[in-house]
């Protein structure tokens, strides 16, 4: 406590921190971004290791033979699939019931707000058909989750086929101490999330669905498959969920360590791991994986079927079998027998998965960076912001005599200075409220006075509010009854900054991610900003570093990354589509991206402008 | 000055009510920040169903209100909202005449100080101004109506907002010199929480003060006017007590809210540093361990009251603030009442040493405990450490929040006494330096 008592050393700390403010500031963005890149190398990141003993040290024989059979059922399904237009419902019933299973159906339906383009569709009706295989050994109070899709077209036949041919399997074995779910979700997301909700007893959306009349006991964990050949190169793991919250790490642990075992291919983010991390190539590609993954959590949308259990506390992750052009290939038999071998380890389970982290990065699928290396990144960054606020107090501080109590500045600095501060708050949050609620709401107006779509109204609604928040400051200051005062900007500047520092901060705790990325793009914003730089420069660098601009560089970059690169006129259209898969992933599931960015980041945002415009 | 405060109770209750009538109100009220075990409302209702099935509402261990809290709103159940607006707007105005009043004392006793001439002539600057002193009632109003944390207890209709007045009026009454109904305000504010019992000392130092009775141990006058005030106290909490008593036909209540308090059995998390700690004892410790956190809160009481027995309204204020750090099940609403004296001592504010730190900390504790709740308890991928972690840090800067104005205030006498600008004995200047 001496430093926070002895006025001595206390002046002599502030004084070298306001001096070197700027330096300071300077070195800690460039070690954040160093960190941030670091993280990647090999010798900074651990090997995964599994933490779960029960998962861990018993060893299970992988026996299941069917594979060829499963994809005959794949077939048949196809042709149900089909002939009924949709999830043959009786078929399914009818094969899960010969299986052995108690088998239930559950329909639902929603109207989404606009119409969906990418998936094609506005009234979803549809039904999930599962069958419970009870188990024999223990008294049923916990089970798991084997769920595949009914996606239209010809996808995913062969995971249905391999889930009903496990079904039949997993039927004959006597060592089942939970209970096993079979799912098939039509339409992908929303099925899952009816059943989902259907099955915890739960509202959260307003889908319309029925309830379940069969349930198990409380879920431990789930897998979900996705397949689309009967022969595959390679299985991706896919990890990010709702919000950007990913499984226990030990459920990737599992999956690469039957991997191995097997001797199947196995990827994450759709790159292999490579061995040659001291190669600059190595590197690179570890940076690339770790990037892809940064930007799919940061996106905050379910990657996978199995992204809205996590919603619901129970571990699970998405297995997409990938047939590319290698010539190492995997049958349905050998992905069955890995299935098997996961489904028998997490039977083995005694209480959920939470040995192993819950925070983590992911540079190749033997490789992990946990929360406490990962945030030093982000708390250099945000420490910046704290420098600079602590900057602008001691400034407010010195020069006049502060006639104001102190705690009354950072809440209501009294007199004009309380106006000149609040306005802008208040103007900006309302901007973000309308940015929020506006797009969906005027659809209609906007689709009968212009030529567009319901989904481009809304789109181009909400680029529009955004760009017209950018006019703000000059109507602000009409509202203002005097002129700015120095002390005005900075203690707006001040309130800000706190602002953006917090807000981060949680955004960061959430979904490291997001926070992440927002604090690279808006922290320099917030270091830099007065209304003593040059105006339009300043203001060019503001709307490049905007968050709109930032959803942008992300598109481009995981497209680059994808090895899909685009054009800027198809980057433009992909931007068009997050925007409006944004909206729908917030009304539809309940991601909360979207109404951070446009109620709380974005107002952040024009705070700052506000600043630069500040007279 | 009653148009302005009449302003700001209407702003107030315009946000009460709008936030009454949003969906927020039911997602605030389940919040562990804002309603204790104690004080919730859903265990009002609890307890009022009970009553009204012929129970007594403390059986089961869900209800551990006082019977006269339980009785009144056997009539006012209908009306609760508008019991807590209220409530919060007997606080405000209550606080805002205590403050007037005593800033009117404080400023008479800086004039004849300053006519016998006995500040240092280099202390003229921090003398206090009433220009500067004018506006600070109704800061003070403006700090606990529109401060978030009372506005979300008063939305929660957590009753604490109820004990914020008992205790607001207590003030207001000691202040205004009426031993009488500030020994009747304290007997309430005990009544309900025990814990405003450590509010005696400084209730006492002020009402001697004002009748010119020194604090002196030898002396009858003190002794006598000590023990009047105190069979005053213990009268009307007997009469309380009883009346209880005779309301509810049985003693349950006695085990249930003050054994509640002193025995700590809901480890439910809160702000307070409790729950994790006697979550993760061993049971044959707790016993020992509940007795030193308990006495913890009281002890502070004898010190202060020695170090400032010419200052009783801030001991007031040191005394709320331990109480609302170290009680038992804390909440927002009790931080929001000791905070609402900031402004008393904003002219404190050029001795306060780190105070945008303590700030800093707070507004992101603040933000941080509903975050770390949901990856806690929604979520699961954090656990119980993460959100005990923040809710230490919330404390720890409260506490160096509070120590701080003990510090300036001190700081600010001694300067009284003996010059702002101390020099040693080489004729440099001076540093103090606290060790």
């Amino acid at each position: 406590m001496g430093l926070l008592s002895d006025p001595n050393r206390r002046k002599a700390l502030i004084n070298l921190l306001t001096r070197l403010n700027t330096p300071i500031c300077l070195v800690c963005y460039l070690a954040g971004i160093a960190w941030f890149m670091g993280l990647a190398f090999e010798p900074f990141t651990l090997r995964t290791y599994m933490s779960e003993n029960a998962m861990g040290s018993t060893m299970v024989e992988e026996r299941f033979p069917a594979g060829e059979r499963a994809l005959a059922m794949g077939r048949e399904f196809a042709v149900h699939k089909k002939k009924a237009n949709g999830m043959p419902v009786d078929w399914l019933a009818k094969a899960m019931q010969a299986r052995g299973l108690e088998v239930f159906t559950q329909s639902f339906s929603r109207t989404l707000p606009f119409t969906d383009e990418i998936k094609e569709r506005y009234m979803v009706k549809g039904t999930n058909v599962y069958g419970i295989l009870r188990a024999p050994r223990a008294p049923r109070t916990e089970a798991l989750v084997f769920s595949a899709p009914c996606s239209p077209g010809s996808n995913d036949n062969q995971a249905v086929g391999l889930l009903l041919g496990l079904a039949q399997y997993f039927r004959s074995q006597i060592y089942w101490a939970k209970d096993v779910i079979f799912l098939v979700n039509e339409h992908d997301l929303i099925g899952m999330q009816a059943w989902l909700e259907g099955y915890h007893h739960t509202n959260i959306t307003g889908m319309d669905w029925t309830p379940l009349q069969g349930r198990a006991g409380s879920i431990q964990a789930a897998l979900s498959l996705e397949l689309s050949s009967d022969v595959i190169t390679s299985l991706d793991l896919v990890l990010e969920g709702l919000n950007g919250q990913l499984p226990n790490l030990d459920l990737a642990n599992l999956f690469s360590a039957f991997c191995q075992k097997i001797g199947v291919l196995c990827t994450i983010q759709g790159k292999l791991p490579r061995s040659d991390w001291d190669t600059a190539e190595g590197y690179t590609h570890a940076v690339q994986t770790m990037t892809l993954m940064v930007l799919k959590q940061a996106s905050g949308r379910p990657w996978g079927d199995h992204g809205l259990f996590l919603r619901y506390h129970i571990e699970a992750a998405t297995i997409r079998g990938i047939n590319s052009f290698r010539q190492y290939k995997t049958d349905a038999t050998t992905i069955g027998r890995l299935l098997e071998g996961m489904f028998r380890k997490l039977n083995n389970l005694l209480e959920r998965l939470h040995q192993s982290y819950f925070f983590y990065l992911m540079p190749s699928l033997s490789r992990f960076v946990s929360i406490g290396y990962y945030m030093p990144a982000f708390g250099l960054l945000a420490v910046i912001l704290l420098l600079r606020a602590l900057d602008l107090w001691v400034q407010l501080g010195t020069p006049p005599p502060v006639t104001e109590d102190g705690p009354a500045e950072f809440q209501q600095p009294s007199g004009p200075g309380m106006l000149s501060v609040l306005t802008p708050v208040v103007i900006s949050h309302l901007t973000g409220m309308a940015l929020y609620t506006l797009p969906v709401r005027s659809q209609e107006t906007a689709v009968e006075h212009f030529p567009v779509s319901e989904t481009e109204a809304v789109v181009l609604t909400a680029i529009a509010i955004y760009t017209a928040g950018l006019a703000l400051p000059h109507n602000t200051h009409k509202l203002l009854s005097g002129e700015g005062t120095e002390q005005g900007w900075k203690v707006l500047k001040l309130v800000a900054l706190l602002y953006l520092a917090v807000l981060l901060g949680c955004v960061a705790l959430i979904n490291f991610s997001l926070g992440f990325i927002l604090a690279v793009t808006l922290v320099p914003i917030g270091a830099f900003v007065t209304p003593h730089v040059p105006k339009a420069l300043s203001a060019v660098v503001m709307v490049m570093l905007s968050p709109g601009f930032t959803l942008l560089y992300c598109i481009f970059i995981y497209q680059e990354l994808q090895e899909a690169p685009v054009s800027l006129i198809e980057g433009w259209m992909i931007f068009l589509s997050v925007i409006s898969q944004g909206i729908l992933d917030h009304t539809l599931y309940g991601s909360l991206v979207y109404p951070l960015l446009a109620l709380l980041i974005y107002p952040c945002w024009l705070l700052f402008w506000n600043i630069l415009f500040w007279k | 000055m009653a148009a302005p405060l009449t302003v700001v109770l209407i702003v107030a209750a315009t946000i009460r009510a709008i936030l009454f009538r949003s969906s927020l109100a039911e997602l605030i009220s389940e919040r562990v920040e804002v309603v204790s075990p104690l004080n919730a409302w859903k265990r009002v209702v609890e307890g009022l169903a009970l009553l009204d099935l012929g129970v007594s509402p403390y059986s089961g261990d869900v209800f551990h209100e006082t019977p006269l809290i339980i009785y009144l709103f056997h009539f006012l159940v209908d009306y609760a909202e508008i019991v807590f607006m209220i409530a919060d707007g007997i606080t405000a105005v209550a606080l805002y005449f205590a403050v007037q009043i005593y800033n009117k004392n404080v400023f008479r006793k800086q004039k004849y100080a300053l006519e016998a001439d006995r500040y240092p002539h280099d202390c003229l600057e921090l003398m206090r101004s009433p220009k500067e002193m004018y506006y600070i009632p109704l800061k003070v109003a403006m700090f606990y109506l529109l401060n978030p944390f009372t506005i979300l207890s008063c939305v929660a209709k957590s009753t604490c907002g109820l004990n914020n007045a008992v205790l607001a009026l207590f003030i207001l009454c000691t202040i205004k010199g009426s031993a009488l109904l500030s020994a009747i305000f304290l007997a309430l504010a005990t009544y309900q929480s025990i814990y405003p019992l450590t509010l005696f000392a400084p209730a006492l130092l002020f009402l001697l003060q004002r009748l010119y009775i020194p604090v002196n141990l030898c002396r009858t006058s003190f002794w006598l006017f000590t023990l009047q005030y105190a069979v005053m106290y213990l009268g009307s909490l007997c009469v309380i007590v009883c009346l209880s008593f005779f309301l509810l036909g049985s003693w349950d209540f006695m085990p249930s809210v003050y054994g509640f308090i002193l025995s700590v059995p809901d480890l439910t998390p809160n702000i307070g540093l409790f729950w994790y700690f006697f979550a993760e004892m061993f049971e044959h410790f707790r016993l020992f361990f509940i007795c030193v956190f308990q006495i913890n809160v009281f002890f502070y009481t004898i010190p202060l009251s020695i170090k400032l027995k010419e200052h009783p309204v801030f001991l007031t204020f040191i005394q709320m603030a331990i109480i609302a750090i170290f009680k038992s099940y804390p909440t927002v609403g009790d931080i929001a009442l000791y905070m609402a004296f900031l402004p008393v001592w904003s002219h404190l504010y050029r001795f306060l040493r780190n105070i945008f730190l303590v700030w800093c900390v707070l507004l992101a504790c603040s933000a941080l405990f509903p975050v770390l709740w949901h990856l806690w308890i929604y979520a699961g991928s954090a656990n119980s450490n993460f959100y005990y972690a923040i809710s230490l840090l919330f404390n720890v800067g409260q506490i160096l929040l509070v120590s701080d104005y003990f510090y300036a205030y001190l700081r600010r006498e001694h300067h009284l006494s003996n010059g702002l600008y101390l020099k040693r004995k080489d004729g440099t200047e001076a540093t103090l330096v606290l060790k």
